[in-house]
Formats: structure tokens, sequence, C-alpha cells
């Protein structure tokens, strides 16, 4: 197929969403997303279960059609160019999709065949996608071998193989642990660095949007909650939190909100989180009054803000990593591995 | 250009998962064994068909046999690439669906010839007349039964969601057709339901044609061999049309 020159996008936006909607019978996944996101920015996505990211990332991959509106990648658009747009793309699915029967050699082979990697770069291009994510030396060994980190791995060296001028990240690190996680940490940063490629990607881990992301939008309904720079975000929402450990929680909870020193108080267990503009001044007074009231005070701690209460104080929920998600994924990946 | 490489690395995944799976290779070596000696043999001395040996009778009933019960098994496969996600892969490759069914369907075609053509060192041992001559003609009758076969396989793996509908197909699919093509006994003096059910089946026609190039003049032919194959062909041609369809709907 003759490549056509993409047309050229207003400045350098290489993602360009217009109205981009998706209504499933009533129920509206994604509510007219408008947003541009820069050549060589890295994008994170968060949003509790079900607020429209894997929906919104399944249009621009052109894997599900738009109810209405559209988008533009690379200067293509999604509906009518969808075979230039998956050219210009790199997808890393949230579950797994490599061929456990195969090599990852094999696996990495098949891809650059059915995207047209052209035949004389083919054998470099593996060596060089493998180096990136230190699978080099296990390149030949079947995919049942391999740990679930290591499956990820390959799959974003799958996903980069092409080219892409986007990659797009459907929780990377879901399902993994803590090593493997900073693993792909490591490869996305080096990513950005190297190739000033795209990355989109989706997470449920607060210290991984705030950690890896230029810019962040928060989604809930289907909408953009907010979005910026993380350190902005969380200027934006302004003081600190103030965790106060005690027996009765509560009842500190009440007395918080009676005596007017917080209106952003989050309780669990043993604990109270109290949102406050100034801690160093509030946290005296929260103390007196406790004491006052025969509150017993185990431990107090004063936190800057990060992701988790940018997130709290947009969409009023915690973003708890979701536990049964994460059992299913690992799930999938233990089916795969007995069905060889 | 790509879209034939895509055609090509497909097919080559099939044929290398398929040459790999050795417990499968032994067991298509093995499952004609059996019928060949042990259910040929008996029949061949308790129910004697006048002027025929059975087991020269059958041999070209197995061939098909084995043909369509890999044909169906190997399609179905399309639903465990489903399950283990690896069907996603594909689909968001810039490849059409019609070149992905091409590439899946000649790659498990291949496979099914494969799995029919190891049958046929049997004919030696219990001697059949058989030479390269007879084989080179029965190959392209073969490939003419494995194609529509094939695509039967690929349609159901396209509307069923799990592999839990497999029971069915071996119940619905394999066994009649296995049953009404002829492949076991001749459909001269069987009563005129059975013969008619069985005409309706396109394999009746591939079984028919075999026993013509394999048999020579001890095989009394049902139908000529042009009507044979212009069947097959036909059959060819629907499945595929409906393959492709069914195919291309999934998501």
């Amino acid at each position: 197929m003759i490549k056509k020159p993409p047309k050229m996008c207003k400045k350098q936006n290489i993602i360009e969403t217009i109205n981009l909607t998706k209504k499933f019978g009533t129920n509206i996944a994604v509510d007219s997303l408008s947003l541009s996101i820069q050549q060589g920015e890295v994008f994170g996505l968060l949003g509790p279960n079900g607020a429209g990211k894997t929906t919104f990332l399944s249009m621009l991959c052109t894997i599900m059609k738009p109810t209405s509106g559209t988008a533009l990648i690379n200067g293509y658009d999604i509906i009518r160019e969808h075979p230039f747009v998956r050219r210009s793309i790199g997808i890393v699915f949230q579950d797994p999709s490599v061929d456990s029967d195969m090599t990852a050699r094999e696996n990495l082979q098949m891809h650059a065949d059915l995207y047209d990697v052209p035949v004389s770069e083919q054998k470099n291009r593996i060596k060089a996608v493998l180096q990136l994510v230190g699978l080099l030396d296990k390149a030949d060994d079947f995919l049942y071998t391999y740990s679930g980190g290591m499956r990820r791995r390959l799959e974003i060296a799958r996903g980069l193989l092409h080219y892409p001028k986007v990659l797009f990240l459907d929780e990377p690190t879901i399902g993994l642990d803590p090593r493997s996680r900073e693993h792909i940490w490591e490869y996305i940063r080096k990513l950005r660095e190297r190739e000033n490629m795209t990355i989109i990607l989706t997470t449920h881990y607060m210290e991984e949007a705030d950690s890896l992301c230029d810019r962040i939008a928060i989604i809930d309904n289907g909408k953009i909650v907010v979005m910026d720079k993380p350190s902005l975000l969380k200027e934006g929402i302004g003081g600190d939190t103030i965790t106060i450990g005690c027996n009765e929680p509560e009842r500190l909870h009440q007395l918080l909100i009676r005596e007017k020193l917080s209106e952003r108080i989050l309780i669990s267990d043993m604990e109270v989180k109290a949102g406050v503009k100034n801690g160093n001044l509030v946290l005296p007074r929260v103390l007196e009054s406790a004491f006052n009231a025969g509150i017993h005070i185990n431990s107090v701690t004063i936190s800057r803000p990060d992701m988790n209460d940018v997130f709290i104080h947009h969409t009023g929920k915690t973003l708890q990593v979701d536990e049964v998600r994460e059992k299913s994924g690992r799930l999938a990946m233990m089916k795969r591995r007995r069905a060889r | 250009m790509s879209e034939l490489r895509g055609i090509y690395t497909l097919w080559l995944r099939e044929v290398k998962k398929f040459l790999r799976e050795k417990p499968r290779l032994i067991n298509a070596f093995c499952q004609p064994l059996l019928w060949l000696f042990i259910f040929g043999t008996g029949m061949r001395f308790s129910s004697a068909i006048p002027g025929i040996n059975y087991q020269e009778f059958i041999f070209p009933g197995l061939v098909i046999q084995a043909m369509l019960f890999t044909s169906m098994f190997l399609g179905v496969s399309v639903i465990w690439d489903r399950e283990f996600g690896f069907l996603k892969e594909i689909l968001v490759s810039p490849i059409s669906r019609t070149c992905i069914f091409l590439g899946k369907m000649l790659g498990v075609s291949t496979d099914v010839m494969i799995q029919g053509i190891i049958i046929f060192p049997f004919a030696f041992l219990i001697g059949i007349r058989t030479d390269l001559y007879i084989f080179l003609k029965a190959l392209p009758i073969m490939l003419l039964v494995t194609f529509g076969l094939v695509c039967i396989g690929l349609t159901f793996a396209s509307l069923m969601k799990s592999f839990e509908g497999f029971g069915l197909i071996q119940t619905f699919i394999n066994l009649p057709m296995f049953f009404l093509s002829g492949a076991l006994f001749p459909l001269a003096n069987v009563p005129a339901w059975l013969q008619w059910a069985s005409y309706l089946n396109p394999l009746t026609y591939g079984v028919d044609a075999l026993r013509t190039v394999m048999m020579g003049d001890t095989w009394v032919q049902l139908f000529p061999m042009s009507l044979d194959i212009l069947v097959l062909l036909g059959f060819d041609i629907l499945m595929f049309i409906i393959g492709k369809t069914a195919f291309s709907r999934t998501d």
C-alpha cells in the first residue's frame, strides 16, 4: 500500500479529538470529549472504573467506532482513514495478547509482517526493541516460559516495532509486582527521551501518573473533570492533608465539621484524613479540640497534596486499586499459561 | 504487497503451531491405523461387499474423515486465539479482515492437507495399489474438500463465543457429515432417504471422486467426475463467502 503523506495538523498536535462520543444504548460512556495532545507528550488518563478511559482509548485505536464526533491521529481521521491510523500507533492492551506457543522473536516477526516493516530492517529493528526492554537474551524462548512482567515488556517492545508516532498503554503495570512496574516505568521514560514518542497511558496508580506524565486528564462519567500538569494539579487543590490516627474516627470527623476546621474529610478504620488550607496553623486547634472532647489521638501526619488527593478532590471518590480487576488480570495470565 | 506478507505470516503461524504439537501429530498418525486395521479388518471378514476389498474401499473415506475432523478442530482454534487475546493483536493490525481470514484459512488448510497426506503410506501396508501418479491425482481433490471444510470450521469459530460448543459440532457436523458421505458403506443399496441425505452432503462427492482416482475400475462411480468437481467447487465458494462474512463481523 502506498503511504500518502499525512495532512498537517494545527501546530504539533499529534492527537486531536473533536466532540468524541460513544453511547452504549442510553449509557454515555464517552461524552463529547475534545482535547489535543502534543507530539512528545506523555499523557495520562486517570479515572475510576467505568469512567470511559478504555472506551476512549479503543476509539482512538480504531477498535471501536465513535457514535459521533471524531479524532485525528498523526493527521489521519480515525473513522475514514483507519488503516493509516493503525500504522501510526502502537497499542499495549490491558489484557495479554501475545501468542505463548511462539518465541518472542516469532511474535515480533509476525507483528513486523502484519505492520509492513520493510524486510531489510526487520532483523535489526527486532533486535533493537528487544534490547530496549532487556529481553534480547531470551529472544528465542517460548513465551510460556515468560513471567507476567516479561510478557508485558515484550508487548511494549512489540508496540514499538513499527516505528509508531503514538504509543497507547492501557493499564501497563496492572497485576505486576513493584520491581516489574519499576522496569516498565524506566522504559517509558527512556522512550520519551530517546525517540520523542507521544505516549498515552491509562492507569489506576496515582504515583505512576504523577511520576511519568507531562499532563494528566482526570475522567469521570465520560467527561474530563480536570486536565493539567501534575504539579499544577497538586497546587490547584491547595492546602495540606492532616492524617490523624485515633480510636474514634467517626466522632473526630463530626467534631472537625462542627468546629469548621475542615470541609474535606475522609475516614477509614483508624484514621481521619482532613484537607486544610494550612496544616501548620490548623493542626494545633485540631489537637486541642480533640483533647477537650476526650478523643485519644495515636498519631499525626501533615502531608503536601499528592495525586490521590487531587483525585479525591475532583471526583469525590478514592481511586483504590481495583482488586477484582487485578485478580482477573492475573487469572487470565494463569489461564494462558495452562493452555499451552 | 503488505497484504500478501500479512497472509504469509498468518499462514506460517498456523503451520508452525501444527507441526510443533507432537501429541497431535502422533494422534494424526495412529488414529487412521486403528480404523484401517481393526475396523477395516473386522468389516472385511464379517460383512464383505462382493468384488471389493473393504480396506481398499474405506481408505479414501478415512482420508476424508481425518481431514474433516482436523478441519473442524483447527478451524475452531480461532476461539482459542480470542480467549487468550491474540486475536485482538491481529484484528487491530492494518491488514484487512478478508486477508486475515484468507491467511488463517490457508494455514489451517495446509495443516489439514498434511494430516490427509500422512495417511497415504498406509496404503502400501494394506497392499492397495497406489503410485505417485494416483497420489498426484488425489491431491487436487483433497484440496477442494479441505477448503470448504476449513471454512465451515472458521464459520463456527466466528459465531461461537467459547469452546464449550465444540461438542455440538462433533455431534451435529462431524459425525453426520462422516456417516452420510459413503465413507464407510456403499450408497448403492441403502434406503432412499439415506441415499438422498448423503447426496445433499458435499463430502459424498469428495469421497466418490477420491475413490474414482484411487480404486480405478473396481469402483462404480456414483457421479461423473466433472459433477463431483463442480459440486466441490460450489461448496468451497459458498463456504468461503459465508465464512468470510461471519469472520468480518467478529470483534
